[in-house]
């Protein structure tokens, strides 16, 4: 513990200066996702239980990829950020440090395997 | 990890069930958390009987009854019994509030006494609240200035004095900032909504002159950005005002000084 003042304590390294561009960055993802979701869903729906080659050639289409990879990428970077949040909530020391580099990591994968899958089938 | 189970001699035990006062026919039962922290013993629950017709409406009234008349090695705080020194904070059949100002008629059956939760135990219904207060300390707060002590007094317009309404009146109880996971799990770094809502009370004075400095010094994704909106502050404080609101307020300005 240490012969640490309260007021020492509460200071600690003194405030990071940071934090607004996260909760922002959120507020804006959490927006332009308000618009994408539905979109994503009406344009995912139209085809859903159509055979390969409607499917793929639908996809082919530049609205409905665009809405996709949009979705995607978007959404999985409000994920790593929102779960980021969560793993400061609740881990503390080197796993949170672990959990955030772990999470941000499989987000961006998820968005780059989602474009690549979304580029096949479109081009 | 947080800690999301009380450790070994945290756990409450069944205590002591004091004796029925003689002779009472309107009665009701308490429920009151006990430690004692010369004893080496887990904390418990003792039970007592207060007869309600010569208590007070209070639940206050009650824990002063039992402790002149029932057991005097009680121990809470408590001072002006009129929810103006928040002295007696503590959890009540579940809910963060006041004694003084909390009705007897307002706990339905037994009632249930809690010191304030997440917070060291100094004794009985005693939390320690040393890192609270040193947190609302480093806030600032008090009016900082940098032009000259005018010959009179710091003017203010009655339109920016109505902005303090709902902030003032905060009696610094922590019945908010106890009730708030946010503060639970992260309560050494997370100011909490008690010291947030002074801070904006001092952020929105128009007599204050520090207020770039107020905000550099809560941007910081732990000390203002733990407050998930989670909203517990506003539903529990005794005095019926909104920290989640002056905390929102706050995210709003540091976004409008960067975009």
């Amino acid at each position: 513990m240490g012969f640490l003042t309260d007021r020492k304590r509460v200071t600690g390294l003194g405030a990071a200066r940071t934090g607004t561009d996260h909760f922002w960055s959120m507020t804006v993802s959490s927006v332009a996702l308000l618009i994408l979701v539905p979109l994503f869903v009406f344009t995912f729906g139209a085809v859903l239980g159509e055979d390969y080659d409607t499917v793929t050639a639908y996809y082919a289409r530049p609205f409905p990829a665009i809405v996709a990879i949009l979705t995607l990428t978007v959404g999985f970077h409000h994920f790593a950020m929102g779960a980021r949040v969560m793993i400061e909530d609740y881990l503390h020391g080197l796993s949170r440090k672990i959990g955030i580099i772990a999470v941000t990591c499989i987000s961006y994968a998820a968005i780059a395997a989602g474009i690549f899958a979304i580029a096949r089938i479109a081009l | 990890m947080v800690q999301l189970t009380l450790p070994k001699n945290s756990r409450i035990t069944t205590g002591k069930v004091w004796p029925k006062p003689e002779g009472a026919t309107n009665i009701r039962t308490f429920k009151i958390y006990r430690w004692n922290p010369d004893d080496g013993k887990n904390p418990q629950v003792d039970t007592y009987f207060v007869d309600m017709d010569t208590c007070g409406p209070m639940i206050l009234d009650a824990l002063i009854k039992i402790k002149n008349e029932i057991d005097p090695t009680l121990t809470f705080r408590r001072s002006c019994r009129e929810g103006i020194c928040g002295s007696c904070a503590m959890n009540i059949d579940g809910i963060n509030t006041l004694a003084c100002i909390y009705g007897m008629d307002e706990v339905d059956g037994d009632v249930s006494i809690y010191p304030l939760p997440h917070m060291p135990v100094v004794k009985d219904l005693i939390p320690d609240l040393t890192h609270f207060y040193a947190q609302h300390a480093s806030i600032m707060p008090w009016l900082e200035t940098k032009t000259n002590r005018p010959a009179k007094e710091w003017k203010q317009s009655i339109e920016d004095r109505k902005k303090l309404d709902g902030l003032y009146e905060c009696v610094m109880c922590a019945s908010c900032s106890t009730s708030c996971p946010s503060y639970w799990w992260n309560g050494d770094r997370y100011l909490g909504p008690a010291a947030l809502l002074h801070a904006y009370r001092w952020i929105i004075d128009s007599r204050d002159e520090a207020t770039g400095e107020r905000l550099d010094q809560l941007e910081d994704p732990f000390k203002l950005y733990r407050c998930h909106t989670i909203m517990n502050c506003t539903k529990t404080c005794p005095k019926g005002l909104n920290p989640a609101k002056s905390i929102a307020a706050i995210k709003s300005m540091m976004v409008e000084r960067q975009v």
